[in-house]
């Protein structure tokens, strides 16, 4: 199905490159706008660059470029949400979904990915899932788009079952390293795991390895 | 941020006695910790603008990593494994901790004004 519009909702400047670069590449291939609701500047994160070039002071403004230019190699639409870093699970979650449903009934996307909650590792992603979803759940029940939700926990297969949509995203994996490679402060300490665990001195083939498949579950609202 | 050098960074401190002042102070292994190893457990802390005021302050190290111990009205400010500095916006005294990869794992900065958002 051709989709008309696609938001993007994840917690941090990188979750979109590692996560759904290869996805929205395919969309934006097929002409179909994608614009990115990125919760936070990422501020908190502990990858400085290696060798490390960013501090703790300097880190938000360096990722915010980095954010821009990767939305950019992805040619997508981007709205800085404004919260911060490992807080989003504090704030309340009923006003961050109604923000995002306010977008949302803004912009009336077809398909929404984002965090599939309680599956997601990190506090942020969870949170951040959790509200996107609410916000979904609010909107009148005709007018919903579908929503993808990204599990990557450890124990994510064994609980939910295989991921109801799978890309194969290799075809576009130049362009997906391009995006990740636009987070100068994150790709290589992230990625270096990646090498450790497929035991290749090619970076870009241990990255293929673990980010060539994009998978999501379709959520069920029970209503 | 560069190494550590310790009697420029003991300099700043003792300029800071006695005055108010804001730190952000924080340890951290990563979100991730025990979803890329299940023996290991995520824990992290930070404080971020907390507003004191040290009457003593020290830095102490073997030349490779730093503790700094802060000494305040009713307690103490202390951080342990600091490796880098900066003077951040030519005012704000950043240290920090890194590990082999360059990733961050310990920081304390003291600054005369509130630290950005």
């Amino acid at each position: 199905m051709m989709e008309k519009h696609v938001v993007v909702i994840y917690p941090h400047p990188d979750d979109e490159s590692f996560g759904a670069a290869g996805t929205i590449i395919n969309y934006r291939e097929q002409g179909v706008p994608v614009t990115y609701l990125c919760g936070t500047l990422g501020e908190m994160g502990r990858n400085m660059g290696a060798p490390p070039f960013a501090n703790r002071e300097t880190l938000s403004k360096i990722r915010k470029k980095e954010l821009v230019d990767a939305c950019s190699e992805l040619d997508v639409d981007l709205r800085m949400l404004g919260y911060r870093d490992k807080t989003l699970e504090f704030e309340d979650r009923r006003g961050v979904a109604e923000l995002l449903k306010g977008i949302l009934e803004e912009i009336r996307p077809s398909l929404v990915i984002t965090h599939y909650p309680d599956y997601a590792v990190h506090p942020d992603h969870d949170a951040m899932g959790a509200a996107a979803i609410e916000a979904v759940r609010m909107m009148d029940p005709k007018s919903r788009p579908t929503v993808w939700a990204q599990a990557i926990s450890n124990d994510h297969l064994e609980e939910l079952g295989r991921p109801d949509i799978v890309n194969d995203v290799r075809p576009f994996f130049d362009k997906k390293m391009n995006a990740i490679l636009c987070h100068k402060s994150q790709a290589s300490g992230i990625l270096g795991q990646f090498q450790e665990n497929w035991a290749t001195d090619d970076m870009k083939e241990a990255a293929k390895k673990q980010l060539g498949k994009e998978a999501f579950y379709i959520w069920h609202f029970r209503e | 941020m560069t190494p550590i050098e310790s009697e420029k960074v003991q300099q700043l401190l003792e300029m800071l006695i006695g005055k108010d002042v804001y730190i952000h102070l924080e340890t951290t292994n990563g979100a991730y910790a025990s979803h890329l190893n299940e023996k290991a457990y995520n824990v992290g802390a930070y404080i971020r603008n907390a507003k004191v005021n040290f009457s003593q302050a020290k830095i102490i190290g073997n030349g490779n990593s730093f503790r700094v111990g802060l000494k305040i009205d009713w307690g103490w400010i202390y951080a342990e494994g600091l490796t880098d500095w900066t003077l951040h916006n030519e005012s704000q005294l950043l240290l920090a901790g890194h590990d082999r990869e360059g990733r961050l794992m310990v920081a304390l900065h003291i600054s005369e004004t509130p630290l950005g958002e």
